[in-house]
């Protein structure tokens, strides 16, 4: 598996560290049904069979974190961005 | 047909003509009591334990491939009940105990083989861990021993020992761990379901469930719609696929773990031994490969392959341990699917939806699970309760804060 950093281009997965689901958001803590919204946001996954958006950390590259688009049933990286953008690199 | 001395003689003086298959190839009726979808060892396992404890026979396994082609044949054999935690301990020692008696039970050979399961520990903080697990494990009525250094190097002589990073200091040991041939356990378990009438229906997706007033009534299969008075899930690898067609979100992701096998050599190693320095475990086959694994790939995967950095990543835990296996060639690797919860504990429970009920999230230690899961799921299904030793794996663990997190790694299950 090979992934195109946005800044330092095409590098081995291995350079690469794994967060996983790039679609992690912080529950608002004062909300009414905050417990409900933590556990949640903490413990299910939607876990696809296919494309799947993901964080990885480029720990022995460039030490940015990056959006990962990569098909979960093949490996085949779909896209790569800037985490907290939509635009591809 | 029994599978005796007899029998085997008699088939010896006659050709051997008369084996016939070890279980029907059934197609699927129109409504059953249990629908199981899942036919891999803990699905097989259920609907044995099913029919023979309980006497609920009208009972089908739905397989989507063929029995044997999931994770039953994808894992590296090991049984063992050496855990630390309450909540863990007695269910894998009733494993333990149905693997002990599995043969006579099914009537079938699955070469169960307590040859002993040595985790070796490298640091002073390392050694006073496994003094606690041991000390756990005899509080659960489970027999550990503790190795020195000069008992461990008795055992194994070619291991590194006095390796600059990693001294093998000594370990724990549980003789009655082993191994046990896996496809036979699947085989076993599915022949003796179906001589008690259990359907084993092969090639058959489900696809979605029947709900009729919120309650799953059954399920649409590539073979058609299936009735069912309760539907279990024992779909290990796939859970998340499959709940989502009931609309459920599971505290679960798929990754992808290897292993390994070597060429055939003589006999080296007897047990099964881990490395505590790095994540490395090693067996020996009876054909006289060397079976191996690690870690897992550490991403989200369906794939049943892994990459390359983890067969090297392996590999060299394996150098570091002993030296001599680098003169051995690798044969075959492999990956498997795992069903990672977030606690690194499995779930064993009724689902919020009426009707369906869930078997998930066996992380990489779903093969010495295999007896107990099928008996507790049983259990569940037959009384609606339960079995005492499985009642910590509920689902609404993860909401109540009561997790089973026999590593501590969190809610991460890369770093499991």
């Amino acid at each position: 598996m090979r992934i195109q950093c946005p800044f330092c281009g095409e590098r081995d997965a291995s350079e690469f560290a794994y967060l996983g689901d790039a679609n992690f958001k912080r529950p608002d803590p004062d909300a009414p049904d905050a417990e409900t919204r933590y556990f949640e946001a903490v413990y299910l996954r939607s876990n696809p069979a296919g494309p799947h958006e993901e964080l990885w950390y480029h720990a022995f590259g460039c030490r940015s974190w990056i959006r990962v688009t990569r098909d979960t049933r093949t490996h085949e990286i779909l896209a790569v961005n800037f985490p907290g953008s939509n635009k591809a690199s | 047909m029994r599978y005796s001395i007899f029998n085997l003689m008699r088939q010896a003086l006659t050709g051997h003509r008369g084996w016939g298959p070890a279980w029907r190839d059934a197609a699927p009726k129109a409504a059953y009591d249990v629908v199981i979808i899942g036919g891999g060892g803990h699905g097989l396992a259920t609907a044995h334990y099913l029919a023979k404890v309980h006497g609920i026979t009208n009972v089908a396994v739905l397989e989507r491939g063929w029995i044997g082609s999931g994770n039953a044949g994808r894992n590296t054999t090991i049984i063992r009940s050496n855990y630390l935690l309450a909540g863990n301990n007695p269910f894998y020692e009733w494993s333990m105990q149905l693997w002990e008696g599995l043969e006579q039970d099914l009537n079938y050979n699955a070469m169960v083989s307590q040859r002993g399961v040595l985790n070796l520990c490298h640091t002073d903080a390392q050694r006073d861990a496994i003094v606690r697990r041991g000390n756990a494990m005899r509080m659960h009525g489970v027999a550990a021993e503790l190795l020195d250094a000069a008992a461990v190097r008795r055992m194994l002589p070619f291991f590194d020992f006095d390796n600059a990073r990693f001294p093998i200091k000594g370990g724990l040991l549980q003789r009655r761990g082993g191994t046990a041939r896996h496809d036979a356990v699947v085989w076993g378990y599915a022949r003796a379901a179906s001589d008690r009438g259990v359907d084993i229906v092969q090639n058959c997706e489900v696809t979605g469930f029947i709900r009729e007033a919120g309650r799953v009534v059954g399920v649409h299969t590539s073979r058609g719609t299936i009735r069912a008075r309760k539907v279990a899930m024992a779909v290990a690898g796939s859970s998340s696929r499959v709940a989502q067609l009931a609309g459920l979100k599971l505290p679960i992701e798929s990754h992808v773990l290897q292993a390994f096998v070597s060429e055939a050599i003589k006999p080296f190693i007897p047990g099964v031994v881990t490395f505590g320095a790095g994540h490395f475990y090693i067996s020996q086959s009876d054909k006289g490969g060397l079976v191996f694994g690690g870690n897992l790939d550490g991403y989200n995967s369906y794939a049943q392959r892994g990459n390359l950095p983890t067969v090297e990543d392996v590999c060299e835990g394996g150098m570091a341990l002993i030296p001599a296996l680098g003169r051995v060639r690798m044969l075959r690797s492999w990956g498997g699917v795992m069903d990672m919860s977030m606690d690194g504990s499995p779930i064993i429970d009724r689902t919020p939806i009426q009707g369906l009920y869930l078997n998930a999230g066996w992380c990489y230690g779903g093969f010495k699970a295999t007896p107990a899961s099928g008996w507790c799921f049983a259990h569940l299904l037959a009384r609606d309760e339960p079995h005492e030793v499985a009642r910590a794996y509920r689902l609404d663990r993860f909401a109540t804060g009561h997790l089973i997190d026999e590593k501590g790694a969190g809610a991460q299950p890369n770093l499991q």
